[in-house]
């Protein structure tokens, strides 16, 4: 006998109010180690217009592929990489984190997946959440990624962070969520 | 290390993206198809979280001022299970709700009904080791929102839950039995399977109904995935 899973209803505009506690835009603490990058950019929907009300979670392998969950009971005087934080949308639609980039974790296949974070976003609007990934730049072990593979090549590009370019930020990279119409994000379903 | 791979939700139990009732889905959800993928160990873990994560009174919503807040006190109680019916022991419950005036405390809640000085309206629980949660609360309001003309929202109080990895994550609104307002509501009639709404309804509770205090709901919440027969993923 089983049940299905209770169904999904929109996080409405108020969720600030129930899931402030838990935001965080920076998992990059010192002793942590790994290469620092800050991530920033901006959810718009069908429109262009920007989604103010938007809010990302996100989840990631430490810099040597390790998902948090697995090493817990390790020694816990070291600052911990929790590989979660929720970041809301600001009122220009914009979101900034930073972090370091994750290392490579196994693929179901046996081989590795290239670095990447994954990104659950919730808003007024969405019955529920849109799930979907970062990929790092110039990092050659994209074009063996499993997941990536199976994205049409032409909408690859949506999945990739860019580096800003500019001056002194060469650790900032851009990466937009655009939720539908011309340049729209690639989403997975599980 | 080992991961179950999880089944899909029956037709009908999910809404869809696109549900033009609920006007703010129109240009929200994705016009493209979404790109089925296997679940690898990015979606089959999740964060963790302690009794580190919660506070005290987190878990009473009447007790978080100096005063009690107006309202009908209610206990809202019920258990995380997962597909088979297993406890989700340790999942992390987040709620979130208006005052019993129908208001929220939040900076772009319009709606002209009082705040309460004594309620937030949030609160958090970890679930125990047979997967039951209880929240001390009281009872929402039914607000109008802009959705379309004379629209209110039934009262509802929303739920966050984090199960054992990303897959199983949830978020939704519980409403209450009787209200008037169900069968207009375009957020709950979104569902488009009756039982699987029916679900989202609390049950009134004699059981969990404390004399002379406070009247019992009860809301069972069912996270995806199951314990069996895990598969052999390559570490």
């Amino acid at each position: 006998m089983t049940t299905p899973p209770t169904s999904s209803q929109t996080v409405g505009p108020f969720f600030h109010l129930g899931m402030v506690y838990l935001e965080s835009d920076n998992f990059a603490a010192e002793g942590i180690p790994g290469d620092r990058v800050t991530i920033r950019g901006k959810v718009l929907d069908g429109d262009g217009a920007p989604v103010p009300d938007a809010v990302l979670e996100v989840w990631q392998a430490d810099s040597a592929g390790r998902y948090p969950s697995e090493f817990s009971s390790q020694n816990s005087s070291a600052p911990r990489f929790l590989g979660f934080g929720r970041i809301e949308t600001d009122d220009k639609g914009e979101f900034k984190f930073a972090t370091i980039k994750p290392g490579r974790v196994p693929s179901p296949d046996g081989s590795l997946q290239a670095p990447h974070i994954v990104v659950t976003l919730f808003s007024r609007g969405l019955l529920k959440p849109l799930r979907t990934r970062i990929y790092f730049p110039d990092e050659s072990s994209n074009a063996e990624d499993a997941v990536l593979k199976l994205v049409p090549p032409e909408r690859r590009p949506t999945l990739m962070a860019t580096r800003s370019g500019e001056r002194g930020a060469e650790n900032l990279l851009d990466w937009n969520i655009v939720m539908q119409g011309d340049g729209e994000t690639v989403f997975f379903d599980y | 290390m080992k991961a179950a791979s999880y089944q899909r939700a029956p037709a009908g139990t999910q809404p869809s993206y696109l549900y033009p009732p609920y006007v703010s889905t129109c240009k929200r959800s994705p016009k493209q198809p979404l790109i089925l993928l296997p679940h690898t160990l990015s979606e089959l873990t999740g964060p963790v979280f302690g009794h580190s994560d919660i506070g005290e009174n987190d878990n009473d919503l009447t007790r978080q001022h100096s005063g009690e807040p107006i309202g009908e006190r209610i206990i809202v109680s019920g258990r995380v299970l997962d597909e088979d019916g297993h406890a989700i022991p340790g999942a992390l419950v987040e709620v979130w709700q208006t005052n019993s005036a129908g208001r929220y405390r939040h900076r772009v809640d319009q709606h002209g009904a009082p705040l309460d000085p004594n309620f937030t309206g949030c609160g958090r629980v970890l679930t125990d080791g047979e997967g039951r949660y209880r929240f001390v609360t009281i009872k929402p309001g039914a607000y109008p929102w802009q959705n379309h003309p004379n629209a209110w929202r039934p009262a509802h109080i929303h739920f966050s839950l984090f199960g054992a990895g990303l897959l199983s994550r949830l978020v939704t609104q519980m409403y209450f039995p009787g209200d008037p307002l169900l069968p207009f509501d375009p957020v709950l009639n979104s569902v488009p399977d009756e039982s699987a709404r029916n679900r989202l309804i609390s049950l009134f509770n004699w059981e969990t109904t404390v004399p002379g205090h406070a009247l019992g709901y009860h809301f069972d919440i069912v996270l995806r995935g199951r314990l069996a027969t895990p598969v052999e993923v390559h570490a």
